[in-house]
């Protein structure tokens, strides 16, 4: 089963929200005087009980570097480090652990592939193929790589209700295309991109593939061997899981070839004065010492969303955003952006009446937490022709109150500023 | 609502709609451009300067609220006031939302007054001081657009 038809399949079995959300101490809050509603989970998502004492625990009972430690705690902690690897293996359905490096999050997992993947092999005007709709995270890098070494990008459009021309996608791909880095979801608009269709027209022309999942994995399974993505990229954070931690998936092949990209402790095999020779991955990409506590608190964030029928959960999720854009459709004066067919909890909107700053502190005021700006997409942005929206996001713990909360509270910024 | 009308006062609601010296500045000496890179704002700053007096002040752009009415004001302000004068006012308004200001302050600042909410939300005071920041590029008339970064 494709992510899109598990996220697009009608509820059919109750989702016991309310279990749910007492299971994240943080949503039982009130902020300026009412009930926290947090529609910000695109930026980063609330962490479960389960998380906060996997890590808690682990720095009570279990703190100890990691690897070549003898004595127990060290032994500990890297028992837990490396389930946490193996948690994350078996999450994505990837063959071995050694495809499963520990970085920083999304932008770091980017930035390594940039480096030691694809500028060794870029040469002056090779090409590398993004779209219009990236986050600046899985752009940027690419434009370093290009500024580096002489090489282009191409740069996929998009349809005005926000999905990918496949048309020009396919078009683009060429003799020279090296590489190809799409975002799986997008975290501006919430278009699901056809992620095994882009992969396979790459793939039929020999052209390797980089998916962005920050904003997929929230949302959906993902398996990347029925995917046959090359890399993959997630952040923990965004996952319900700590800040600091993410995850490049890459396939053993091509990893065992590429050169490391920082040095330091743990990815070598020896040093002398003349010479180093460096570890296998994951080894060779986690240069010093890592985030342990992260690691294990990811881990802990993965056994959690385990514990979930997350088809349900996911069939939840779309019926909060189908209900936000219902409800929407009756405020003339809130223009929606991104109204592709298959799309993951992400209502971004901007108001005739006011500025998406002015909309956020507004709701804000009314206890109603979300994201207004250009979301790190300002090629995105342009395209679009405004220089910032609103975005609401959802997760699976939001409710339909949190929805008639966030548009009642949107009545009161018409009221300021109609 | 009571915090939210702190901040968002009806003459700050009254220069969003209507915003006072708007527009292009055919005898401008001095320009600068300002640009707000937390939500992408844009705006220019046009200045007639004679004789260290500042005869006519225009702005354009888009913004939110504060920051257009914050610009609005602030030509408004400056308008006939020498450029140490303008200077001073700028220092004083960007104490005025970040740390807060005495009373004999308040009395020079007069109607800028409207922002002093603004203290009150931290994520909102490039808001109000990028009309400023860009007041003062103009005056030095430099030419990189400034940010509030």
């Amino acid at each position: 089963m494709s992510a899109v038809e598990q996220v697009s399949r009608p509820a059919r079995r109750s989702f016991d929200v309310a279990a749910v959300r007492r299971d994240f101490p943080i949503l039982q809050q009130q902020v300026h005087g009412k009930p926290l509603v947090y529609l910000d989970n695109a930026a980063t998502a609330q962490k479960p009980r389960a998380v906060i004492d996997a890590i808690s625990n682990y720095y009570l009972a279990d703190n100890a570097n990691i690897h070549r430690g003898v004595h127990l705690l060290s032994e500990r902690a890297t028992a837990a480090y490396e389930g946490a690897r193996e948690a994350v293996r078996r999450f994505l359905n990837a063959a071995e652990s050694r495809e499963i490096v520990f970085v920083r999050g999304t932008t770091e997992a980017v930035n390594l592939v940039a480096h030691s993947y694809a500028r060794p092999a870029l040469k002056p005007d090779d090409e590398i193929v993004v779209s219009v709709m990236e986050h600046h995270s899985n752009f940027v890098p690419w434009k370093m790589a290009c500024e580096a070494t002489g090489a282009r990008l191409r740069v996929v459009p998009i349809t005005d209700a926000g999905e990918l021309r496949m048309d020009e996608y396919e078009r683009l791909l060429g003799d020279r295309t090296r590489l190809v880095a799409l975002g799986h979801v997008s975290n501006a608009l919430g278009t699901i991109n056809p992620a095994a269709e882009i992969v396979r027209l790459a793939h039929a022309r020999g052209i390797p593939v980089l998916l962005d999942g920050a904003q997929a994995v929230p949302h959906m399974a993902v398996d990347v061997r029925a995917l046959d993505c090359d890399f993959y990229a997630f952040s923990g954070h965004k996952l319900f899981g700590p800040t600091g931690i993410g995850v490049l998936y890459g396939k053993a092949a091509l990893m065992d070839r590429m050169p490391p990209w920082q040095g330091g402790g743990d990815m070598i095999s020896s040093v002398t004065l003349e010479e180093v020779r460096y570890n296998t991955p994951p080894a060779k990409f986690e240069a010093g010492t890592p985030d342990i506590a992260g690691a294990i608190g990811l881990g802990a964030a993965i056994e959690y969303l385990n514990g979930l029928d997350r088809v349900a959960a996911a069939a939840h999720e779309t019926a909060l955003t189908r209900y936000v854009e219902e409800r929407l459709s009756g405020f003339p004066d809130v223009t929606l952006f991104g109204r592709a067919p298959a799309k993951a909890g992400i209502v971004s909107f901007v108001m005739s009446s006011a500025h998406p700053h002015d909309i956020g502190t507004v709701l804000d005021q009314e206890g109603v937490a979300i994201r207004t700006g250009h979301h790190c997409c300002q090629p995105l942005m342009h395209r679009l022709g405004v220089p910032a929206t609103a975005r609401a996001s959802f997760a699976f713990y939001n409710t339909r109150e949190d929805v008639d909360r966030f548009v009642d509270a949107l009545a009161r910024v018409r009221e300021m500023f109609g | 609502m009571s915090d939210l009308r702190e901040l968002y006062q009806e003459v700050i609601l009254d220069h969003h709609k209507r915003p006072r010296n708007f527009g292009p500045l055919p005898e401008a000496n001095h320009h600068a451009e300002g640009h707000n890179p937390l939500c992408g704002d844009r705006l220019a700053v046009h200045l007639d300067v004679e004789d260290g007096v500042i005869r006519g002040v225009a702005f354009e752009g888009a913004g939110c609220a504060i920051s257009r009415a914050s610009a609005s004001l602030m030509t408004d302000a400056v308008k006939g006031k020498s450029v140490a004068e303008a200077e001073r006012l700028f220092e004083e308004f960007r104490q005025m939302v970040t740390s807060g200001v005495d009373q004999a302050v308040e009395e020079s600042l007069g109607k800028l007054t409207v922002f002093c909410g603004v203290r009150e939300f931290p994520s909102r005071v490039k808001c109000a001081s990028l009309s400023w920041h860009t007041l003062h590029a103009a005056l030095e008339s430099k030419e990189t657009p400034v940010s509030t970064e």
